[in-house]
């Protein structure tokens, strides 16, 4: 039997769970979780490139997905662009960002890297939270319509709101995936791989340890610049929260939780807890200790995370 | 015996199934932040609103009909806010939305609820939701701009003309700090000084010293929110500053006396609602009994004292449950069209009457004029 690439296979699936999950969805509000799941999906897919393949750990991206989402507020606004090329900017704006930061830190041997991203996150919060005449301040500010929705009225495709940010976004994940596996099989991917297991032996056979690093740490910044702007459009409203701390710490529990290394454990990470808080309020009060104790148990019985360990259980079985 | 297990228990859900689908007809659903930063918004107003559903199901319910209510924590999360709203909507399938314990929340979900054309009733503070006017958006809590007006109309009477701001940068003091700079002018009111601080900081002597140091300040007036304008009462007593202080309606509540000492906090004056000097109010007042029966209810039930923040969840349940029953339907459309109509319906916070321009409903004399005195509230009148 001819054996699938496990990236032909991890694209399958992904394509698969889009395009099939619609058919079992009660009401319209499993299009929102769907969609949700997947731009969390896509943000992840940037920390798989940057943790998974690279070893390198970011507190702050967070920050780059507030650029991506406040760009799709500010832009179309104060420079009069569409929102679609509003989330290009922002893409501009936070690769330029995370090329600024990264080129002196990732130098550096350690969690250099982590702390100052972890710097980096906080500051862009504060100038969210405080540049209120331009930001809005806590209270948030409006997005404008994406427009594509009308777009495809026009062309005789009439879809809820709700559907069409599920495909949108199902589709955004499926191109970040498709490039995020290209990236592990290209000679890139195998450096950073390399550097992941040992930096001293990537540099002893030629590798340039730094510069790879800012790539992979660039891109994953790219990545989380989108899924702000997706965020943003879709929820037509966005506030500071998009750029706060705690969903710096979410994107990598994400990936963790999942399995950090390969791209379709992350984005099962990012399902994962995109549902147990709206599948947990039936505990009510209690929902945020349910929610860590679940988190907790995972850690402790999957350590390699939720996709690599189940994968493992299988194989060992198989054997 | 097994058989007349095996046939009660189905039976008896059977039951249970049409006993649930026969009284629960109407459905109100709510997203608050019970948990989060926001926890002092949303746990008094998640309290409020299951005592209020449980009050009103003893009682008969409305028109005969039983209410459920469908709630979830949003934790101060827009996003969040937005997921459940949709979930509220599509999946629970409610008739309408109370909550939004945020400015940032209740943006969220108003989308939503226009989208879906539910009426949506916001517990947040910015008079963004409700200006420009949405069909389906209506709010109870007053805003940050009559806070500023009732207090403006306060120096006035006094013959105050000049004064120096200090505001937190968080949310709440920003946004006062903005609308009370935007409508000072129409009360002749000079701002003077406008110093800020950060609602962490420990000391405000500072910004203080230099209000006190700018000449022909009359009064000083402080938005804030949290612990920032108890720190900055006392170091106002300790710099000796002897102009009145004004501070805003994020503070009314008696744990600001606590944080403050009794001491510094005497002489403020701050505008605050009804439910704050219940007791003291005059026999007459047509808000005594609303804000009596509610308090009373809480405190018992909760033992913990009642906040103006579940006051914002009572009215807003008040309002819906008089749309409920003048509409005589539980259909979207009828009730927004109810609450629209509702007029002279007092709350805690106030006396509404919506009109087609008007979403919110409440005057300045929804705010009363407080001073602490010998330790207490007292009515300036």
């Amino acid at each position: 039997m001819p054996r699938l690439s496990a990236k032909s296979a991890t694209l399958l699936v992904l394509a698969a769970l889009v395009v099939v999950s619609p058919l079992f969805f009660p009401s319209g509000y499993y299009y929102r979780v769907g969609a949700l799941i997947f731009v969390n999906g896509l943000a992840v897919t940037g920390i798989v490139i940057l943790t998974g393949y690279a070893g390198q750990i970011s507190l702050g991206h967070a920050g780059f997905a507030g650029i991506g989402g406040y760009a799709c507020a500010l832009a179309p606004v104060h420079l009069g662009l569409p929102p679609a090329l509003a989330a290009v900017l922002g893409v501009l704006i936070s690769g330029a960002l995370a090329y600024l930061v990264g080129r002196p830190i990732l130098r550096l041997k350690g969690y250099y890297l982590a702390v100052a991203t972890l710097g980096f996150g906080i500051l862009v919060s504060m100038v969210l939270n405080n540049e209120r005449q331009l930001t809005g301040g806590p209270d948030g500010i409006i997005v404008p319509d994406l427009g594509l929705r009308g777009l495809l009225k026009d062309w005789g495709l009439n879809i809820s709101n709700g559907e069409f940010w599920y495909f949108f976004c199902g589709i955004a994940l499926l191109i970040g995936a498709w490039i995020a596996l290209n990236l592990r099989q290209s000679p890139t991917g195998r450096a950073l791989r390399a550097l992941h297991g040992s930096e001293i032996a990537a540099q002893t056979v030629g590798i340039d340890v730094a510069r790879l690093k800012l790539q992979a740490f660039v891109i994953s910044a790219v990545y989380a610049s989108v899924a702000g702007s997706l965020l943003a459009l879709q929820n037509k409203f966005i506030t500071p929260d998009v750029a706060g701390f705690m969903h710096s710490i979410e994107m990598v529990t994400m990936a963790v939780l999942g399995g950090a290394g390969s791209v379709l454990g992350a984005i099962l990470g990012a399902g994962v807890l995109t549902l147990l808080p709206q599948v947990l309020t039936v505990f009510a009060e209690f929902e945020q200790l349910v929610l860590g104790l679940v988190m907790m148990l995972m850690m402790i019985f999957l350590r390699e995370g939720l996709l690599p360990s189940l994968l493992r259980k299988l194989r060992g079985r198989d054997e | 015996m097994k058989k007349t297990l095996a046939t009660t228990v189905p039976a008896a859900l059977i039951a249970l199934g049409l006993a649930s689908v026969a009284s629960a007809e109407i459905k109100i659903g709510a997203s608050v932040s019970a948990t989060g930063p926001a926890a002092f918004l949303g746990d008094p107003e998640a309290k409020t609103l299951e005592m209020l559903v449980e009050e009103i199901n003893a009682k008969g319910g409305i028109n005969g009909e039983k209410i459920e209510l469908v709630l979830y924590d949003d934790g101060g999360d827009p996003n969040k806010a937005r997921t459940f709203a949709t979930r509220l909507i599509e999946n629970d399938e409610v008739q309408a939305i109370i909550g939004g314990s945020t400015t940032g929340t209740s943006m969220s979900i108003l989308s939503v609820a226009e989208d879906a054309e539910i009426p949506f009733i916001s517990l947040a503070g910015a008079i963004d939701i409700v200006q420009p006017v949405k069909p389906y958006t209506f709010k109870t809590p007053h805003t940050d701009r009559m806070a500023c007006q009732k207090i403006f109309e306060d120096m006035q009477k006094r013959g105050i003309e000049t004064i120096g701001m200090i505001s937190g940068t968080d949310g709440f003091g920003a946004s006062m700090q903005a609308q009370c700079k935007d409508v000072a002018g129409e009360y002749g009111i000079k701002i003077a000084a406008d110093e800020t601080y950060d609602p962490k900081d420990a000391d405000m002597t500072a910004q203080l010293t230099k209000i006190r140091n700018t000449e022909g300040v009359q009064a000083v007036l402080n938005p804030g929110f949290g612990q920032g304008p108890a720190i900055v009462t006392r170091n106002y007593r300790q710099l000796g500053i002897e102009l009145p202080l004004y501070q805003s309606h994020g503070v009314a509540s008696d744990g600001f006396i606590e944080l403050a000492g009794k001491d510094a906090v005497e002489g403020v004056r701050l505008p605050g609602t009804a439910l704050l000097v219940a007791d003291l109010l005059a026999e007459d007042d047509p808000q005594k009994p609303v804000v009596m029966a509610y308090k009373t209810a809480y405190e018992e039930r909760h033992n913990e004292p009642v906040s103006t923040f579940g006051g914002y969840a009572h009215d807003g349940f008040a309002l819906l449950v008089d749309a409920l029953t003048r509409a005589g339907s539980a259909e979207p459309e009828a009730i927004r069209d109810a609450l629209e109509a509702t007029s002279a319906l007092v709350g805690t916070t106030g006396v509404y009457t919506m009109s087609a321009e008007d979403h919110l409903g409440l005057d300045l004399s929804a705010f009363r004029m407080l001073e602490v005195k010998g330790g207490t509230w007292s009515l300036v009148e």
